[in-house]
C-alpha cells in the first residue's frame, strides 16, 4: 500500500453534489483486484477462503457497469452497486457490503453528511450481520473510521485509523462467522472482511482527495 | 392452499438431495426449489439463484426458506429485500437444521398449513 504523495488537508463537511464515481469505482476495483490473493490467504487462515476471489468477482461487475454507474445520482449510484455486490459476491461479503452500499445511498439520498452517510451503511451491517464491534469482523474497521470522521479526523488520520484498526483484528476473537469456529484459535490472524473493509476505506480517500500517483 | 419451499445451501449437491430427500419423504405436492452452490458453480451462496428459487415456486402462500449456514442466511435475507414489495412479507428464512427443517416444513406445507405454522414446524426442529 503506497500512500499519494498528497492529500487534501480535511475532507468537506458535506460530499460534493457531484461524487467523482468513476475514479471512485477505479480506485475501489484495484484496491481489491491488487489484494485479491492476499485478502483470500487471509481467509485460508480463519475462514472458507474465498474472500478476495469473491470480492474481485462483485468489484468487475461495478467495473463493468461503470458508464451506467456514472450517469446516475450517487445515491442511486450507491444503491446499485450496493445491488451488484449482493447479487455477484456470494458468501456473506455479498449481502454485508451490499447492504452497507444500499444504507449508504439511503442516507445521501437525503442530504447527510459524510460521516451520517457511513453510519447509516454501518448501521445496515450490523442489522443484516447481527454483530457489532469486537466480533473481529468488517465492522472493527468500519466503526471506528466512522468515529474518527464523526469527530472530523482529515484524510492522514482516517487512513492511520483504519490500518490500525485492521491490525487490531489480529488478536480479537471472532464470535461471527466462519472463523467463530475456530473460537480461540482464531487469533493471530487479520480478519480478512476487516482487511477488505480497509482497503476499501483507502481506496475511497485516495478517489475523494483525487490523488495522483499509482492507485493502491 | 400450499407454502413453497426453497432450499439454499453452499454447496449444489447438498441443495438437490436435500430436495430429493423431501419430495421422495413428503411426495410431489409441496413446490420446493434449491439454490446451491457460488454464483461460478463453487461452494458458496448465490443471492439472485435464491431469489429465482422463491420467484419459481411462489404461488401466493408464502414461501420458507431454509439455510445451511450463516452466510446462506444473510444471503436469503437479502434475496427477500429484493423481491417485489407485495411479497417480502410472505417470504421467511427459518432458523432450522436444513434436512431436518426441509422435510418437516414440507410435511406441515403438505397438510395445509400456513407460513407461519410452517416456519414454527421447522424451527422447533432446532436442537
Amino acid at each position: 500500500m503506497t500512500l499519494p504523495p498528497t492529500l487534501p488537508p480535511t475532507l468537506p463537511p458535506t460530499l460534493p453534489p457531484t461524487l467523482p464515481l468513476g475514479i471512485l469505482i477505479e480506485r475501489a476495483h484495484a484496491a481489491i483486484a491488487g489484494h485479491a490473493e492476499g485478502l483470500t490467504k487471509l481467509d485460508q487462515a480463519i475462514g472458507d477462503g474465498d474472500h478476495g476471489s469473491n470480492m474481485k468477482r462483485g468489484f468487475d461487475a461495478i467495473l463493468a457497469e461503470k458508464a451506467t454507474l456514472e450517469a446516475l445520482p450517487p445515491s442511486d449510484a450507491l444503491h446499485k452497486a450496493g445491488t451488484i455486490l449482493v447479487m455477484k459476491v456470494g458468501g456473506a461479503a455479498g449481502p454485508l457490503y451490499g447492504s452497507l452500499l444500499m444504507g449508504m445511498g439511503a442516507a445521501l439520498k437525503e442530504g447527510a453528511d459524510a460521516a451520517g452517510v457511513l453510519d447509516a451503511g454501518i448501521a445496515k451491517v450490523k442489522a443484516r450481520g447481527k454483530a457489532d464491534a469486537g466480533a473481529k469482523t468488517m465492522l472493527d474497521v468500519l466503526i471506528p473510521v466512522g468515529e474518527a470522521l464523526k469527530a472530523g479526523a482529515d484524510p492522514a488520520k482516517l487512513r492511520a485509523t483504519a490500518e490500525r484498526a485492521r491490525d487490531a483484528t489480529r488478536d480479537m476473537v471472532a464470535t461471527r462467522g466462519r472463523a467463530s469456529f475456530l473460537g480461540k484459535r482464531s487469533k493471530g490472524h487479520v480478519d480478512p472482511g476487516a482487511a477488505s473493509s480497509c482497503l476499501l476505506t483507502l481506496a475511497v480517500l485516495d478517489a475523494l482527495g483525487d490523488a495522483p500517483g499509482e492507485p493502491a | 392452499m400450499t407454502v413453497g419451499i426453497v432450499v439454499v445451501s453452499h454447496s449444489a449437491k447438498v441443495a438437490e438431495g436435500t430436495a430429493d430427500m423431501v419430495r421422495g419423504m413428503v411426495g410431489e405436492g409441496v413446490p420446493v426449489a434449491t439454490a446451491g452452490g457460488d454464483p461460478d458453480g463453487g461452494l458458496g451462496t448465490d443471492v439472485a439463484a435464491i431469489k429465482a428459487a422463491i420467484e419459481r415456486v411462489w404461488d401466493g402462500d408464502g414461501v420458507a426458506v431454509l439455510v445451511d449456514l450463516g452466510s446462506a442466511e444473510m444471503g436469503g435475507a437479502s434475496a427477500i429485500e429484493l423481491l417485489d414489495e407485495s411479497r417480502r412479507a410472505l417470504v421467511r428464512v427459518c432458523r432450522a437444521p436444513l434436512v431436518e427443517g426441509a422435510v418437516v416444513a414440507a410435511t406441515v406445507a403438505d397438510g395445509g398449513a400456513s407460513l407461519d405454522e410452517v416456519v414454527a414446524a421447522a424451527e422447533a426442529m432446532r436442537g
